[in-house]
């Protein structure tokens, strides 16, 4: 029961938290799942980002799932999900009528502009933090550069981007890549030499 | 039956919205064609409330537009379709992965995904910071001095120096950066 009642909380915060959708819930999930619980790694956070990429649903909610089933499997998942979809549901559905005048008050929107700044802040951590833990060598630096260049300024679908860049890495980290690309996959850092 | 539409139509939204939130406003715009049940003109003005309410985009819009519709039960049933195929297919896919975990080909495709991954999200950091650093009704397209958020960069830097120097929860900064708006008037 209490694992349950911890699930549905940390994820009640990520979503009453997560101001301006999609990655910018980043720094919660990092807070709540890596730092203060441990029930995941920031590399298995990534793997959720990328099979998230190319499966229907809102990002949130896919690491949600994916993190509630890893805890307490099909029930872990659904009360997970639960948790992040519930402030929506309660702030909208209690406040939907005054909803579009009070986001018109000019100190509530002086408060936006305010989280705004506060939002970047920690979403330049975030994806400092993850590319500490994601870019391993020099393999790493090419295809995180390549996929910023290609949905930044060709406006690739991410599909494509995953797919690309995981067929890349089976290629790259296969018997046959890592004997040509020897020195693409010398990693930065002696100790994660493995 | 209006429930049982409004259960149907964001089903399909969940379905087929590949991608995140943003997915969803296509489906939604459809839907106001179809339907009577808001204009495409409430849809834009409950885009824009979504937007600054906490929780992701796309359930924000499901509860709103469904609540808007057809009531309190609208609301939680649109939601609650909406979700459900990504959380179904989920479950599937975290079966599959927890089989295939220590599989080496399995483990070689992630190794090249991260650092895609990071990329990416590097991407939607730049929207993040450009909401952030230009005026209202501008962005980077119309870039020039005039069209600069100055008070609001001043504070980027600031929490973006202490974010990195105390690690404290997101939630403080979010509380700080809303105090300093409000004080500040910005």
């Amino acid at each position: 029961m209490k694992d349950y009642f911890e699930l549905l909380a940390a994820f009640f915060r990520i979503g009453a938290f997560t101001f301006g959708g999609g990655y910018a819930m980043l720094p919660m999930l990092e807070r709540e799942l890596i730092l203060k619980h441990k029930w995941s790694t920031m590399e298995e956070l990534m793997d959720y980002f990328a099979v998230g990429q190319c499966t229907p649903g809102t990002i949130a909610v896919n690491t949600a799932s994916f993190i509630g089933y890893k805890r307490k499997k099909v029930p872990g998942a659904i009360i997970a999900t639960l948790g992040v979809i519930l402030p929506s549901l309660i702030i909208i559905i209690i406040l939907a009528a005054i909803l579009q005048q009070v986001s018109d008050y000019p100190v509530v929107q002086s408060a936006f502009r305010g989280i705004s700044a506060a939002v970047a802040a920690l979403i330049v951590q975030s994806v400092w933090g993850m590319g500490k833990s994601g870019v391993k060598n020099l393999l790493g630096v090419i295809l995180m550069i390549l996929s910023f260049y290609f949905i930044f300024f060709l406006k690739v679908n991410p599909v494509w981007i995953v797919l690309g860049a995981g067929g890349m890495g089976a290629f790259a980290y296969s018997e046959i890549g890592k004997k040509s690309l020897k020195k693409l996959l010398t990693p930065f850092r002696k100790e994660e030499f493995k | 039956m209006i429930y049982l539409q409004l259960c149907i139509e964001f089903f399909k939204t969940g379905l087929f919205s590949v991608g995140g939130g943003l997915a969803t406003l296509p489906f939604l715009y459809a839907m106001a064609e179809h339907y009577p049940w808001f204009t495409k003109a409430e849809l834009t003005q409950m885009i824009a409330v979504s937007e600054s309410t906490p929780g992701p985009l796309g359930v924000n819009m499901a509860t709103y537009v469904g609540m808007k519709t057809a009531g309190p039960l609208g609301g939680i049933l649109a939601t609650f379709s909406l979700v459900l195929p990504g959380l179904i297919i989920i479950i599937l896919i975290a079966r599959a992965l927890e089989k295939f975990q220590k599989n080496q080909l399995v483990q070689n495709v992630f190794s090249g995904l991260r650092p895609a991954v990071v990329g990416m999200i590097a991407f939607s950091a730049t929207s993040v910071l450009e909401n952030a650093f230009f005026l209202a009704g501008t962005d980077f397209s119309s870039f020039s001095l005039g069209t600069l958020d100055w008070r609001n960069i001043i504070l980027f830097f600031v929490l973006l120096f202490a974010v990195f120097k105390w690690k404290k929860h997101p939630i403080l900064y979010i509380a700080i950066g809303a105090i300093v708006g409000i004080v500040f008037q910005f």
